[in-house]
């Protein structure tokens, strides 16, 4: 692993293979990685930019409060986990327990979109926030796996693809997002997403859109009766 | 719903209406003509109103009533099945296990005493050290180039007195309860610990004396919050509810507790079950790492679980994550709230716990490698001695210290209406406690406590609490069987 400072805020690191904890805490400036960082890069992440030319390990952007990640290339199982405010971009796959437990408070939005697939347990627990999976490429094959959305009680996930996941739990509900959703919440983030790998922001809204959120009448708080 | 309990008076009543105001329960209400309504079905036996009348006229006792004697189903078995098949709904409770079948291992140990040989000490005349020490021990002593000692101490905490207060969060308790703890903790010289919902930023200047806890959740978790500790605790889990997760209704959650939990006013706030980016030993070690990482390797790790059937190789294990200290919950740990099966039927008491973890890290060599701290139904200086000579460095008091500010464990912690203001977000209730007089009995008790455990220690001709910790020839058992002694690796008593 060699690091070029060329700028004060600004650092590239070439031949990343596998090194832990990159980025842990960053608050400012921008990272810029090439090969591939090992588990829990950017976790804790409070402001700047880190970007990476190749794929990221496990447990990326843990618990991340603000700032952007931006992979071009794949990232492990529990991506974002916790994740509270801030911007992930995926542009191919992510593994298992992405987006668990994300949040939002305040003008914090965690924003997690994925330009292809993600493994099963997608956004359990999903407490706020938006997740969007557009699986390009992957038009007529299923874009996530099982157990998508299970026990989330606030928040969005949308799948650009106009059926259901495989057994969604029967406390959420589906619905195909309409055009004016599609223009006004989908678009600017999407739009954002595209310019980011310099890919097609028409290529990545085309075709209907799915959204999936809690049943609002199947609280967890109906679960008890107090001794 | 047959009442639980029954508020009478007596003929010094003088229906001056202190205790209407002072029930948050509704269980006394005012008659036109100033006289008094017992709701009896809604008293939970706090005692507020018996500790504030000021008349001294009224009395709660057990419900007379009765179902029909059965000797399989009691009278608590038949109670919730009622309640459960007209709710359809999981039990909730509050407050520590209440396995009346279950034994406390504290009260069937005694401490030895020095006669004759090896004289016993006076504490009031001699120096006496108390002082404890939390973190890994270096393996050896480093010295440079000219002779001087070099510090190769790892991070550690140092305690004046081997109590702690153990882990409770702002959202189940009242702000107030937080500032007196960190008020008390700064001045005994110990520490106060967040819980997982967050640390509101007016006790940021208590920083040195706080840890901060990091659960499944991450409520409140952001990089400013971990650097504004002494140390950052990792929750695995809690003894009161071993694997299960947590869950803070959305009427808690309003205006400072959504602020420091970082949790929109009204959502719930659910802790799932496991962290899900820990899956084992290795995804712990990951997870002690970074937090390590953002925290410049200043501060010491401590992971927290549930003292459970395997606990001695899962402290193994967190001992060899990177972990400076682990921290055991027993069975007996209180909560805020917690499925009551789960709080009855699932754990151990703590005593097995420490002793057996204890007799495993020696056994590995890897004692050093990390520090015990032992919660769970901890209740006064005694309890504190056992513990550290079954093996523990420390010990956390959480209910103990809820009852020196108020609380008389009546177990309705998750109703939000606590009458002594701690358990509650209800600005009217919330102000019954006076956080500076709530820490003036916080340091009261603790240096009581610490007191007694000197007069233990000087009484077995021991000086230095280092010297007290796996000391187990200090205990011997009484009514145990074999088994039980082999667990505690003690002797029993005559022995």
């Amino acid at each position: 692993m060699r690091m070029d400072s060329e700028e004060k805020d600004k650092k590239t690191v070439h031949g990343c293979i596998g090194e832990r904890y990159l980025g842990c805490g960053l608050n400012s400036g921008t990272l810029h990685l090439e090969g591939t960082p090992g588990n829990a890069l950017g976790a804790y992440l409070d402001g700047g930019s880190i970007f990476v030319d190749g794929n990221v390990q496990d447990a990326a952007a843990d618990t991340m409060n603000d700032g952007l990640i931006a992979v071009r290339g794949s990232a492990g199982d529990a991506l974002a986990y916790g994740m509270r405010g801030g911007r992930v971009y995926i542009l191919n796959d992510a593994g298992y327990r992405a987006g668990v437990h994300m949040k939002a408070y305040g003008n914090k939005k965690s924003l997690l979109i994925i330009g292809g697939r993600t493994g099963s347990f997608l956004g359990e627990y999903l407490a706020g926030g938006i997740i969007i999976v557009l699986g390009l490429g992957h038009e007529k094959e299923e874009i996530t796996g099982y157990f998508c959305g299970n026990g989330m009680y606030a928040g969005t996930i949308y799948l650009r693809c106009d059926k259901r996941p495989v057994n969604l739990s029967d406390k959420l509900i589906t619905r195909v997002v309409g055009n004016e959703e599609k223009e006004e919440v989908l678009s600017p983030l999407i739009r954002d997403f595209a310019r980011t790998f310099s890919i097609s922001e028409e290529e990545c809204l085309n075709g209907s859109f799915l959204a999936i959120e809690a049943d609002k009448s199947k609280t967890y708080s109906q679960l008890y009766a107090a001794v | 719903m047959m009442a639980r309990y029954r508020i009478r008076r007596d003929s010094c009543c003088i229906a001056c209406m202190r205790c209407v105001k002072e029930c948050s329960f509704g269980a006394i209400s005012e008659k036109e003509g100033k006289d008094l309504v017992f709701h009896h079905d809604k008293c939970v036996d706090c005692q507020r109103c018996v500790s504030l009348c000021p008349q001294g006229a009224l009395y709660i006792t057990e419900e007379e009533n009765r179902f029909r004697h059965n000797s399989v189903f009691r009278k608590d078995d038949l109670k919730e099945i009622l309640l459960q098949a007209e709710t359809g709904g999981v039990l909730l409770s509050s407050m520590g296990a209440s396995g009346k079948n279950v034994p406390i291992y504290f009260d069937k140990m005694l401490l030895n005493a020095s006669q004759v040989t090896n004289p016993s000490i006076d504490p009031l005349r001699e120096p006496m050290e108390t002082a404890t020490f939390l973190g890994e021990r270096p393996s050896t002593v480093e010295r440079d180039e000219n002779g001087k000692l070099r510090d190769n101490l790892p991070p550690h905490l140092e305690l004046s007195t081997p109590i702690m207060f153990s882990a409770m969060s702002y959202g189940a308790i009242s702000l107030n309860v937080h500032k007196a703890l960190s008020i008390a903790a700064e001045e005994l010289h110990t520490y106060w610990n967040t819980g997982e919902g967050g640390l509101h930023e007016s006790l940021y200047r208590y920083k040195d004396n706080t840890i901060v806890q990091v659960a499944s959740g991450r409520f409140g978790v952001h990089q400013r919050y971990l650097n504004t500790a002494a140390a950052i605790e990792i929750k695995i889990g809690q003894g009161a509810k071993p694997g299960i997760g947590g869950h803070l209704t959305g009427a808690k959650i309003v205006g400072d507790v959504s602020r420091t939990r970082m949790v929109p006013e009204g959502l719930d706030a659910i802790s799932p079950a496991p962290h899900h980016d820990i899956y084992s030993i290795e995804d712990l070690a990951q997870l002690v790492m970074s937090i390590k990482e953002v925290t410049e390797y200043k501060k010491p790790v401590i992971v927290k679980v549930a003292a459970v059937h395997n606990i001695a190789p899962i402290a193994s294990g967190i001992a060899r994550s990177g972990a400076d200290i682990i921290s055991i919950d027993g069975y007996r740990g209180g909560t805020g709230a917690a499925p009551k099966r789960i709080r009855d039927n699932v754990g151990l008491p703590i005593e097995l716990a420490i002793a057996s973890v204890d007799q495993r890290l020696r056994e590995e060599k890897i004692r050093d490698r990390i520090s015990i701290i032992a919660s769970g139904g901890i209740r006064n200086s005694a309890d504190v001695v056992k513990a550290i000579a079954l093996g523990a460095d420390a010990v956390s008091i959480g209910t103990a210290a809820l009852c020196a500010l108020g609380c008389h464990i009546c177990a309705s912690c998750h109703s939000g209406k606590c009458a002594w203001g701690i358990a509650t977000q209800d600005e009217s209730l919330r102000k019954r406690l006076d956080p500076e007089k709530g820490a003036e009995r916080l340091v009261n008790l603790v240096q009581a406590w610490t007191q007694e455990i000197k007069e233990f220690m000087g009484g077995m001709g021991i000086n230095s609490i280092e010297a007290l910790r796996g000391n187990r020839l200090a205990l011997r058992g009484v009514d145990l069987n074999q088994k039980e002694l082999k667990i505690l690796g003690i002797g029993y008593a005559g022995e």
